[in-house]
């Protein structure tokens, strides 16, 4: 059966065809509809883990426990979880285990553009790299077979092109795998130091049996077309290159890539007179290959930063691009994303915007884009948690610098389970005072709306236990906790100048749905009216002042139906945050 | 197929890529290579011109949508985008939203361009109005199906 599938869709489909049992994943972009596709599969048991971290653990431990298994995550993810991961290889495993790391060149929407390769290096793990979907559906069985074969996880390198591009994979059944029976074994699952140097024998001399596996593998391959020009290429690059060069040049295609083919490498050198290698991000084949002795041209030529995309390898090689028509710069403005209309971010920023001498340290979600304008309102963000923590430095730091300065972190609800918790305890146990602000809106929001340990349900969509965000900042010692309605700016003013006083560490909670969400049952109960009505503007009433535009709202425009004049358009869903900035009553609900 | 998602709901500018043929290595098309675009915004045709090969066509919705730097009077919108457009690309205009609208629901503003692409493309002789009721639901086939015959009656 054949079938269009992302890549994302065809890494599922191959982890259900390889047998997988046990699959868990924290959502993150271009990684996140690979567990939601899993997640159709009634044969395997899917779980949103709180953290990449505790997905790779909860993988290790069924895999110990003998059924086959698969941990999912964005390139930064694999930083949270790289303790396990690299101790997981010393282990090696019962039932196979897979690790997958969708890696993002070009940064669309991630904070770095880390090359996840080089944690097959740094962790003596083998590496696969797909380059469509097809090739994602039969390395992700291959790899499962490789890691029992090996006794030892294997990582999964998916990039944002491969993850979210659709193509034709041929489909077939799922493979009958049995589970593996669970043996009790101290010196295989403890690394103790009277055990981890054999383990580590055993990983490195793996690592040498698999440089045979990878010279004769049918991921790494010659193409024979031309004598001048050889290309090494991997993952998506591949794609490009052909594109771009067609059979004017030989290729060695490499999609097993920890560790290289070098004897493969070394026959390919000797049918060209040039090699160029074309590997999106670091110059990591083109380091080990120049370090064979065999010669090699790379990121000399090609870019390293930001994706490889045809019309930049052509540049690089043949110094133009294809004739393209020119945009003319004066009709195009930036159109950098925006909270939505309604969006429950918006009171807040709205008023946090307005606080005077205060340092803001953000977090990773939608709220990230308070940052812009017209808001303006962060000064530092790293990664997830760090709002939190990362504000209790500053707090520290200004009180060793004897300066009077307000610090408010701010982070969402799922971003506060994934590692924010950690960081408030931090907070309140190194006796800091600054306020955190956690914006629960009741659903993972940026990734398209994954359920997380606050929403109620699991990712198969049944109900699960709710994790109360005040009664765990309770249970870490803050006693200073207010939740309010963020859309409420009185209420949302008055419990910022509160928290921002407060003697010891401060929490306010906002809590109002995501204004895309949609609603649970519960949802429905506790918030009875929210998105139920638009506002409209009484023209006669308005007087240009453009107060409201100051709210940062997509469904205000000035003067496109009345000149001089705001208007609201249908994408209003009744926030009612704009009428209440209006000073002369103008913006009425209905 | 090749997509950059996400930032849509947010506001921010969102492309589709999709190449076919006997064979299809690169799921992304090389900038000055594009048989056509179509644009669900006018600035976003700008935006994206420079895909488009030489002689390829441009459709474009005739529909505004400002971006937060125009709503907060940072920037301004282009008086005349499809004058511009014009002088640039072979460019057909259609107004697809308000279409939608007057058809009662403005969520078929994609199909009725899709109707236009597919005869730009010439794939009209293709069984449309099947695939459409393959992949909607029920109670919206009719109404898209109508929608694609009223973007192909366009161009």
């Amino acid at each position: 059966m054949k079938k269009l599938f992302t890549g994302n869709e065809a890494a599922a489909r191959g982890a259900w065809e390889a047998g997988v049992k046990f699959a868990a994943a924290y959502p993150g972009t271009p990684s996140t509809e690979i567990l939601e596709n899993l997640a159709l599969y009634d044969e395997v048991q899917t779980e949103w883990a709180p953290n990449e971290k505790v997905a790779v653990e909860s993988v290790a431990g069924a895999s110990i426990a003998g059924v086959r298994s698969l941990a999912c995550m964005k390139h930064v993810g694999l930083n949270v979880a790289a303790d396990p991961m690299f101790t997981f290889a010393y282990l090696g495993v019962n039932g196979g285990s897979v690790i997958l790391t969708a890696d993002e060149p070009g940064m669309f929407s991630s904070q770095n553009e880390q090359d996840n390769r080089h944690y097959a290096r740094a962790a003596k793990m083998p590496m696969f790299e797909p380059s469509d979907s097809q090739e994602t559906k039969d390395m992700m069985i291959n790899a499962f077979d490789l890691s029992e074969e090996y006794d030892v996880p294997v990582l999964f390198r998916m990039t944002t092109r491969v993850d979210h591009s659709k193509s034709i994979v041929n489909c077939e059944d799922r493979k009958d795998v049995p589970d593996k029976p669970y043996e009790k074994n101290i010196p295989k699952y403890c690394p103790m130091p009277a055990f981890t140097g054999d383990m580590q024998k055993k990983l490195y001399g793996n690592l040498e049996k698999l440089k045979d596996f990878s010279n004769h593998c049918k991921w790494n391959y010659i193409e024979d077309n031309h004598k001048k020009l050889g290309i090494i290429a991997s993952g998506v690059a591949f794609r490009y290159a052909k594109e771009v060069f067609g059979n004017d040049a030989s290729y060695l295609k490499i999609g097993f890539s920890h560790p290289l083919p070098m004897d493969l490498i070394k026959v390919f050198a000797s049918k060209v007179e040039t090699i160029y290698v074309l590997e999106e991000n670091d110059p990591i084949m083109e380091t080990e290959i120049k370090a064979a002795g065999v010669q090699c041209i790379g990121k000399d030529k090609f870019p390293q930063m930001g994706e490889l995309l045809p019309e930049r390898i052509r540049l690089a090689a043949f110094g133009k691009t294809q004739e393209t028509i020119k945009p003319n710069p004066k009709a195009v403005v930036g159109r950098p994303p925006a909270l939505c209309a309604g969006c429950p971010h918006r009171g807040f920023f709205y008023e946090l915007s307005k606080l005077k001498n205060t340092m803001i340290f953000s977090d990773i979600g939608c709220y990230t884009l308070g940052a812009l304008a017209p808001y303006n309102a962060t000064d530092a963000c790293i990664c997830m948690g760090a709002s939190i923590s990362g504000g209790h430095g500053v707090s520290q730091a200004l009180k060793l610098k004897n300066e009077d300065m307000n610090v408010v972190s701010v982070i969402g609800d799922s971003t506060f389970f994934h590692s924010g918790i950690t960081s408030l305890l931090d907070a309140s146990y190194n006796k800091s005072s600054y306020l955190t602000v956690i914006l629960d809106n009741r659903i993972t929001g940026m990734t398209g709306h994954q359920q997380n340990p606050g929403s109620g349900y699991d990712l198969k969509g049944n109900k699960a236990p709710i994790s109360d965000i005040e009664n765990i900042c309770r249970a870490i010692n803050i006693t200073n906790i207010r939740t309010i309605d963020p859309n409420n700016l009185q209420e949302m003013k008055d419990a910022l100048e509160w928290g921002i006083q407060c003697d010891g560490p401060a929490v306010i909670i906002t809590r109002w749905p995501c204004a895309l969400k949609r609603l649970s049952e519960e949802d429905k109960q506790e918030f009875p009216e929210v998105f139920t009505q638009k506002y409209h503007v009484d023209m006669d009433k308005c007087i240009g002042c453009k107060k409201c535009i100051g709210t940062g709202c997509p469904s205000l425009e000035f003067g496109r139906v009345e000149d001089r004049k705001m208007n609201i358009t249908e994408s209003c869903v009744g926030c009612g945050v704009c009428s209440q900035v209006c000073p002369v009553d103008a913006i009425i609900k209905g | 197929m090749s997509e950059i998602h996400g930032m849509s709901q947010r506001g921010g500018s969102v492309s589709s890529q999709v190449r076919y043929g006997s064979e299809v290595q690169s799921p992304v098309i090389e900038a000055g290579t594009a048989d056509i675009i179509v644009a669900f915004e006018k600035m976003e045709a700008m935006r994206y011109i420079n895909y488009l090969k030489p002689n390829g066509k441009v459709i474009v919705n005739d529909k505004e949508i400002w971006p937060m730097p125009v709503i907060i009077g940072k920037a301004k919108y282009h008086s005349d985008i499809i004058g511009e457009l014009n002088k640039l690309a072979d460019v057909t205009v259609i107004n697809a939203s308000q279409l939608a609208e007057e058809l009662g629901n403005e969520k078929v503003t994609n199909v009725i361009l899709l109707g236009a692409i597919v005869k730009a493309m010439g794939l009209d002789h293709i069984d449309w109005d099947q695939i459409i009721a393959n992949n909607v639901k029920k109670k919206f086939i009719e109404l898209n199906q109508i929608a694609i015959k009223k973007g192909m009656d366009l161009v």
